[in-house]
């Protein structure tokens, strides 16, 4: 995948977020130096970036993230060096925002920088499976409300539609028509479908452009 | 078969509720159960439900309380803390024969504790967690598809018996991601409620709905009758699943996450050889005595896993009637213990029997 400088990651909260951006970052740093992930989750303190901090460390990714995300204390809170996100160019970042339009209020606050820079794609990570977004006119609310939470728009979907252990290719591929309805109503690109690493070899040929995710490893 | 979607357990207790009839809620944030309040805050005003933040967990109950007596089924729910507020809620809706759900996703404690999940309620579900002489029915959920089909039966048999039925899950649990089918849950038709204070039409007489009885000659046989449904519901009711226990010499038993783990260890302790099974309450209250008690006939000693500092294990030493040599394994304060930890345990007991 082409990377702008800065990938933002949006979606409703269950949407795969954190796995995707976990994975962006391992494949963003096969190809530049430089890097870093953003953890700006400001509302689920269970599953986080940080969960992978050691091997963002062995490959040398930096980790923008609040101490106390993965910690037992539930604040709400941002990293305290945030704004190397928009003061750092030299840095590519792959950020990883709260889930709903809750988490993406967060986002607000880099928001004129981000806009004067132009140099981002504004990615929503849409699951068809999940409850609330299981067809095209909810999911576009929801993108609706993260945009306005957070006054950047979307540049373009990443189609994660899975049922988690249990997804098959069928579900893949069963997915791609209600991303193209998201894409044609909402007027923005699929820019990637992304599947897990078992998927893929069966994948690669029926769907373009694919990823591949190797999950992260969940705490429990 | 309906299609399956991708959901925490949290919000697979919100949509079965929703599913089971259940058009009220009311709460207040907690982690790690909020999911729940924020599926409610979505769906609830577009089916034309009712979704209320509460100013705190004491007022959420109350309103509970008040949904209930007009007959109407209604849910709360909350972490261990706020559970604790709910207390006295709990205790006035037994007082008061009125059904009720209500969801503890645990959370490390005592006191405002930690976030990360535990079972160290267990105590405080079984025996109540009011004040006075009462029963919850407790479900203890292992998926998130059972924390759908339990939201479903616990409001079935609030209903049947006018009595709080409580979800009693943990932040693994609520926070879990499975495959889970909502449309294929089978829900039964609520019984009639002609006590319920639902107005009176000038065609009966005014229903009263209250918890205060000053004559304790008529407090006592209210007890008295509360306690006959309580057997009623102990002979019924009771739930549990049975894991490879028929030969057994050592059952372990746990519900919840910690039965997952569990049975995790169960499996690999087959494969070199050793004869143990697990027996998974699903209702801790009424507790499933008889599989233990069957048990205790050919097992030789059995474990305990729990997240907490030893809870269930009294209730399996009852099941017994101490018969048996009872073992804990365990982790707390929002810590898991780990297939591993579990292994270790059982070779270890099995040394000790050979």
């Amino acid at each position: 995948m082409n990377y702008k400088r800065l990938t933002i990651l949006c979606g409703h909260y269950g949407s795969g977020k954190t796995n995707i951006a976990v994975n962006m970052a391992f494949d963003l740093a096969s190809q530049r130096d430089n890097i870093a992930i953003a953890d700006l989750d400001i509302v689920n303190p269970y599953f986080r970036s940080k969960d992978s901090e050691q091997e963002f460390r062995d490959k040398n990714i930096r980790l923008i993230c609040s101490d106390f995300a993965s910690s037992n204390v539930d604040l709400p809170s941002m990293p305290a060096d945030l704004y190397a996100i928009t003061d750092d160019k030299s840095l590519s970042v792959i950020m990883d925002i709260g889930g709903d339009d809750r988490g993406a209020y967060a986002l607000g606050r880099l928001r004129p920088a981000i806009l004067e820079e132009n140099d981002y794609e504004m990615l929503m990570v849409v699951n068809k499976f999940r409850p609330l977004t299981p067809d095209a006119p909810s999911t576009i609310e929801v993108m609706r409300e993260i945009e306005a939470a957070c006054g950047i728009p979307f540049t373009g979907i990443i189609n994660n539609s899975n049922l988690a252990g249990e997804t098959t290719t069928e579900d893949v591929l069963g997915s791609i028509s209600y991303v193209e309805k998201v894409s044609k109503l909402s007027g923005l690109p699929v820019v990637l479908t992304t599947v897990e690493e078992s998927l893929y070899d069966e994948l690669k040929d029926k769907i373009s452009p694919l990823f591949s995710l190797k999950l992260q490893k969940k705490p429990i | 078969m309906a299609d399956k979607i991708l959901m925490k357990g949290n919000e697979a207790i919100a949509a079965a509720a929703i599913k089971a009839g259940c058009m009220h809620y009311f709460g207040y944030p907690i982690t790690p159960q909020t999911e729940i309040a924020a599926y409610m805050a979505k769906v609830m005003p577009k089916i034309g439900g009712t979704f209320l933040q509460a100013e705190s967990e004491i007022a959420a109950i109350n309103m509970v309380y008040g949904v209930a007596s007009a007959g109407k089924r209604v849910m709360t729910s909350s972490s261990s803390p706020g559970v604790s507020l709910k207390g006295e809620g709990l205790s006035y809706l037994a007082g008061s024969d009125l059904p009720s759900l209500i969801v503890n996703v645990q959370r490390g404690g005592p006191g405002l504790g930690g976030i990360q999940p535990s079972q160290s309620d267990y105590f405080q579900s079984t025996r109540g967690g009011g004040h006075g002489d009462y029963h919850m029915i407790v479900l203890a959920p292992a998926s998130v598809q059972e924390m759908a089909e339990l939201t479903v039966k616990g409001f079935e048999l609030a209903d049947t018996y006018r009595m709080t039925a409580m979800i009693l899950a943990d932040g693994t649990m609520g926070q879990m991601m499975e495959p889970v089918s909502i449309d294929d849950l089978e829900v039964k038709e609520a019984p009639e409620k002609p006590w319920a204070t639902n107005g009176t039409k000038m065609a009966r007489e005014h229903n009263i709905v209250n918890s205060l009885s000053l004559v304790p000659e008529e407090l006592e046989q209210l007890n008295f009758a509360r306690y006959d449904r309580y057997k009623v519901i102990e002979e019924n009711e009771t739930m549990y699943e049975e894991y490879l226990t028929d030969d057994a010499d050592i059952i372990v038993a746990a519900f919840g996450i910690a039965a997952r783990v569990s049975k995790n260890a169960v499996d690999e302790a087959r494969k070199l050889g050793i004869k143990v099974g697990l027996i998974r309450p699903i209702t801790l209250w009424p507790f499933p005595k008889a599989p233990f008690k069957k048990a205790a006939e050919h097992a030789q000693a059995f474990l305990s896993v729990e997240l907490n500092m030893g809870q269930m294990i009294e209730d399996v030493q009852l099941a017994i009637e101490s018969k048996r040599p009872v073992t804990l394994c365990n982790r707390a304060g929002g810590m898991i213990p780990d297939p591993e930890q579990v292994l270790n345990a059982i070779k270890e007991i099995n040394g000790g029997i050979k």
